[in-house]
């Protein structure tokens, strides 16, 4: 079986984000790049499953500017087999992503797509869902544990309730949570051999994706500071001060 | 808890745009396949593995320490050290820059400096394992036999082993003439090592299957002094030919000792009975053996101080950037809480300035001196090889007397930012301080560092390497001299060049009247030479940084850092300058029973 991963590079989760001044979008200028947690997480499980015999072939995917090699090589230290950079000088909105991700699964035929439940940078959590749809196929979201049968998956998921397992038939769509496993650190060898594995490059536009980037961004701004607090007397005058401005 | 970020942007800058490193790397022989994008995947996950599984277990391993068990004469390692040492092996960090015949990865020193900053700065104590490691990995590769890299080098290589260095004995650290420990030979070739080695680091641990001892010692018809010392390796666990492990060998640990710093580094009594040994190299010329290795050894301690310098600063910086305390002199900053984060008062800047501008600056001079340790060791051009080793020589002991220095007066500022909360163990930043202060001492102290660059490398070697240095810095100046923007570093900068050649005459001249004036002038022309090299190095970041696609305000760092340093800690300059023109009659007037 073959295993498609989905492989994002975001501002990393240390950094703490500055709007640029004119609020057109955040200060990506000499921050740190990383691939997103989640991504990471996809990528492991993918990995497992071929070391216990379950895939033969992962294949991690990136969607953006020519300097995202670098990180694909990353995903390909890490374990991959190959990869797919999808080029465009663009942001990608999750319908653009998921229709992307639909030809390379046609292109590809993989037994199973791994994505993150969400990207750290836009918080999104609808590719793997969208993706789902358009491909006509099960989709099992916020993985904590996943095991493959026969032609099946058997995913647990986090949900609010507490866990909740699925049975879905293969090919799917699984997105993984942050409690699924913890991504294995990087061999030196591995960084070495990476240089010699295939990236393979396809221009977005030459995939005759009809682009999905129907939400417009007006302005971006950091949240607001907090206002100084104010000391109350009791839980009347809690509950009074809490009326006066709507909140109850 | 403190904190540790490695600072990559920053590596990057001073390798890639300061200094043309992956130019130069790529165009060594076996360099080709070398590319940006595989340095910076090494240096990330060099940086995963520091801040992730070696950083957290600095403050812990300083509280617990080694501990030491007279009955089994073993040493103990903090706890989570045996964990993070075998993520590291698994990880094949071990091989990083050792040639590929015995197992490593053949990476240039460059990116192994690199990769060593991030491991100083995340848990200094456990560094040294590796360090020492890396010591008796230089001996074998350059002085071993085939058999003995294959037996010796290759568990080393991969981690399994580890090397010490056995030079100190308690009579004499710096004066190694003097050394007793002797070596009888034996019949099938080998040698019976005895005698007692102090100060041992990683002398005994449990971090490995094995311990490989590269030791100085006597033959018996050996001369006295220098010239008859010879170097051994001696296992912890004797090994056969075909590298099975056989029974214990006759070494053995005696205690470990107490210390201010760098607690969780074994330093260990070494006890040699008649133990098992192999002569490394010619008779007689171990210590010549010592020397080849030397760049390497210094350049390595050199940055254990810059790893202690970022690591302090770091920590200070947030502090600062939290800690609210009076008002800014102006009046409030930050009105609207009950006083100002103490980085708004000039002085708490300078604390902090003085940190930064050393820690990027020293980082600089550390790549470009191991650029040239890549271009002596690599290069098929031997003029191009020679010119590298006569510039690397000459700033080794720069590099190593002035930031091992420079490491104690930062970590001393970053203390002070944090106020009482510097100096309490909770926060961490004491620990800098302790662990700081053994870098000049061992490897050779700052005075033995001061003495080798006056003494040998300008007056003994004809100042070869000061020459190529300032035909460097002179052409710099003349490539930017009608840059605007650069003049007020290129002036300074060219007059200091002129006046270190003045002040190198001058004290040569004075020498050859009375030899003391060199042993006066060495240490201020140390610390004169350092911080003309580490203006030299701001003016070259400050070029690059302008010249370069960076962002506005990383330009605007760049050049402000630079002023600072040019206008306040350069200076220094003249103080050291009037203390040479001093010479040595008020340090040798005092009659040694008048000190008291
Ligand atoms: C924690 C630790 C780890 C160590 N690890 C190792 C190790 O792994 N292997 C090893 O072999 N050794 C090791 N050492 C030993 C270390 O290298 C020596 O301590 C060092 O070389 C100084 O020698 P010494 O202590 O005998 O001091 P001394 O040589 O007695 O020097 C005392 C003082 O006199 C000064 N001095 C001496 N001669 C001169 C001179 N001609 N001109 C001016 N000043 C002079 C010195 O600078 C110093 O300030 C370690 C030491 C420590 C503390
Ligand atoms: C071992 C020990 C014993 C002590 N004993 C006592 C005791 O018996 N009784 C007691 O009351 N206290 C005691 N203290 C507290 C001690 O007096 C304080 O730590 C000291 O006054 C500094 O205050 P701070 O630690 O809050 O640092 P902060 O006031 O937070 O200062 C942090 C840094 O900012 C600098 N700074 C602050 N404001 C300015 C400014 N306007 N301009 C320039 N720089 C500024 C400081 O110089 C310092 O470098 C003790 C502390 C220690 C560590």
């Amino acid at each position: 079986m073959k295993i498609l991963v989905g492989y994002k590079r975001v501002v990393d989760y240390n950094v703490r984000i500055q709007v640029k001044p004119d609020g057109s979008g955040v200060v990506s200028d000499g921050v740190k790049l990383s691939p997103n947690p989640f991504d990471e997480i996809a990528l492991e499980e993918a990995l497992r499953l071929r070391e216990k015999g379950v895939a033969s072939e992962v294949v991690v995917v990136g969607i953006g500017p020519t300097d995202l090699q670098a990180h694909l090589r990353n995903g390909l230290a890490m374990g991959a087999n190959r990869a797919i950079h999808v080029a465009t000088s663009d942001a990608v909105q999750p319908l653009t992503a998921a229709r992307v991700l639909l030809k390379l699964v046609q292109k590809e035929q993989p037994g199973l797509v791994i994505l993150g439940k969400q990207a750290i940078d836009d918080d999104c959590n609808q590719t793997g869902q969208m993706l789902a749809a358009l491909w006509d196929r099960p989709q099992a979201t916020f993985a904590s544990k996943v095991e493959i049968g026969e032609d099946k998956a058997r995913v647990t998921r986090e949900v609010d309730a507490g866990l909740e397992t699925l049975e879905v038939d293969l090919p799917a769509v699984i997105t993984t949570d942050l409690r699924l496993n913890e991504p294995r650190f990087i061999k030196l060898p591995d960084i070495m051999k990476a240089k010699s594995k295939p990236i393979e490059i396809l221009e977005l536009a030459s995939l005759g994706v009809e682009p999905g980037d129907h939400l417009k961004t007006l302005h971006y701004a950091p949240p607001p500071g907090r206002s100084k607090g104010v000391m109350v007397k009791d839980v009347a005058e809690l509950v009074a001060a809490l009326k006066s401005k709507g909140l109850v | 808890m403190t904190r540790y970020a490695a600072p990559l942007d920053d590596m990057r800058f001073a390798l890639y745009d300061v200094l043309d490193g992956e130019r130069t790397l790529k165009q060594l022989p076996r360099g080709e396949s070398l590319s940006r994008e595989t340095i910076d995947a090494v240096l990330e996950e060099a940086a995963r593995l520091s801040e992730q599984v070696l950083a957290p277990l600095n403050q812990s391993g300083d509280a617990e320490g080694c501990h030491f068990d007279k009955a089994t004469a073993s040493v103990t390692t903090p706890k989570g050290f045996k964990e993070a040492n075998a993520q590291f092996v698994a990880g094949g960090w071990p091989g990083l820059t050792a040639p590929e015949r015995y197992g490593g990865q053949d990476l240039p020193e460059t990116v192994g400096a690199l990769v060593k900053e991030m491991l100083d700065s995340a848990n200094l104590s456990w560094g040294n394992y590796p360090l020492l490691s890396a010591g008796a990995t230089e001996a074998l590769l350059q002085h071993g036999e085939e058999w003995q890299r294959e037996v010796f080098l290759k568990p080393i290589v991969a981690g399994r082993w580890t090397g010490t260095m056995c030079l100190t004995e308690p009579h004499c650290g710096t004066d190694l003439g003097l050394l007793k420990t002797r070596a009888e030979p034996a019949a099938d070739g080998s040698y019976r090592v005895s005698g007692t080695k102090i100060f041992i680091t990683g002398g005994e641990h449990d971090l490995s299957e094995n311990i490989v001892h590269l030791v100085l010692a006597r033959l018996p018809d050996a001369p006295t002094g220098t010239k008859g010392i010879s170097m051994f390796v001696v296992p912890k666990f004797k090994v056969a030919r075909d590298g099975t492990l056989g029974a214990r060998n006759g070494v053995a640990c005696g205690s470990i000792e107490h210390k201010m710093g760098i607690k969780a580094s074994a330093t260990c009594v070494m006890n040699f009975d008649a133990a098992e040994g192999y002569l490394v190299g010619q008779p007689n010329k171990g210590l010549t053996a010592m020397f080849t290795m030397m760049n390497a050894a210094r350049l390595a301690v050199g940055i254990q101080g810059l790893g202690l310098i970022e690591r302090a600063y770091q920590n200070s910086l947030a502090y600062a950037r939290e800690r609210l305390q009076m008002r800014a002199l102006s009046g409030p900053k930050f009105p609207h809480q009950p006083a100002d984060p103490i980085i708004v008062h000039p002085d708490v800047r300078r604390l902090l300035l003085t940190q930064k501008a050393i820690a990027e600056a020293g980082r600089v001079l550390v790549l470009h001196a191991a650029l040239l340790g890549d271009t002596h060791l690599r290069s098929d051009d031997a003029a191009a090889r020679e010119r590298a080793e006569q510039e690397l020589s000459f700033l080794i002991p720069i590099c190593k007397g002035l930031l091992t220095e420079l490491a104690n007066e930062c970590t001393y500022h970053a203390m002070q930012v944090l106020g009482g909360h510097g100096y309490i163990a909770e926060w961490g930043l004491e620990q800098f301080a302790r662990d700081a202060r053994i870098t000049t001492i061992y490897e050779g102290t700052t005075q033995i560092q001061a003495l080798d660059l006056l003494g040998r490398k300008v007056f003994q070697l004809q100042g070869a390497g000061l020459q190529v240095f300032l035909e460097r810095i002179g052409a710099f100046c003349r490539q930017h001299a009608d840059a605007a923007a650069l003049a007020e570093f290129i002036g300074p900068l060219g007059k200091l060049a002129q006046q270190w050649g003045e002040i190198t005459q001058r004290v040569g001249v004075a020498a050859a009247g009375n030899p003391e004036e060199l042993g006066a002038a060495a240490v201020d022309y140390l610390f004169y030479s350092g911080y003309v090299t580490l203006a030299f190095c701001w003016a070259r970041s400050v070029a690059a940084a302008d010249a370069g696609a960076r962002s506005g305000t990383f330009k605007q760092a760049k050049r402000a850092t630079a002023r600072f340093y040019f206008q306040r800690i350069l200076p220094r300059t003249e103080a050291h300058a009037a203390m040479l023109r001093a010479g040595a009659a008020s340090l040798m007037d005092l009659p040694e029973a008048l000190f008291g």
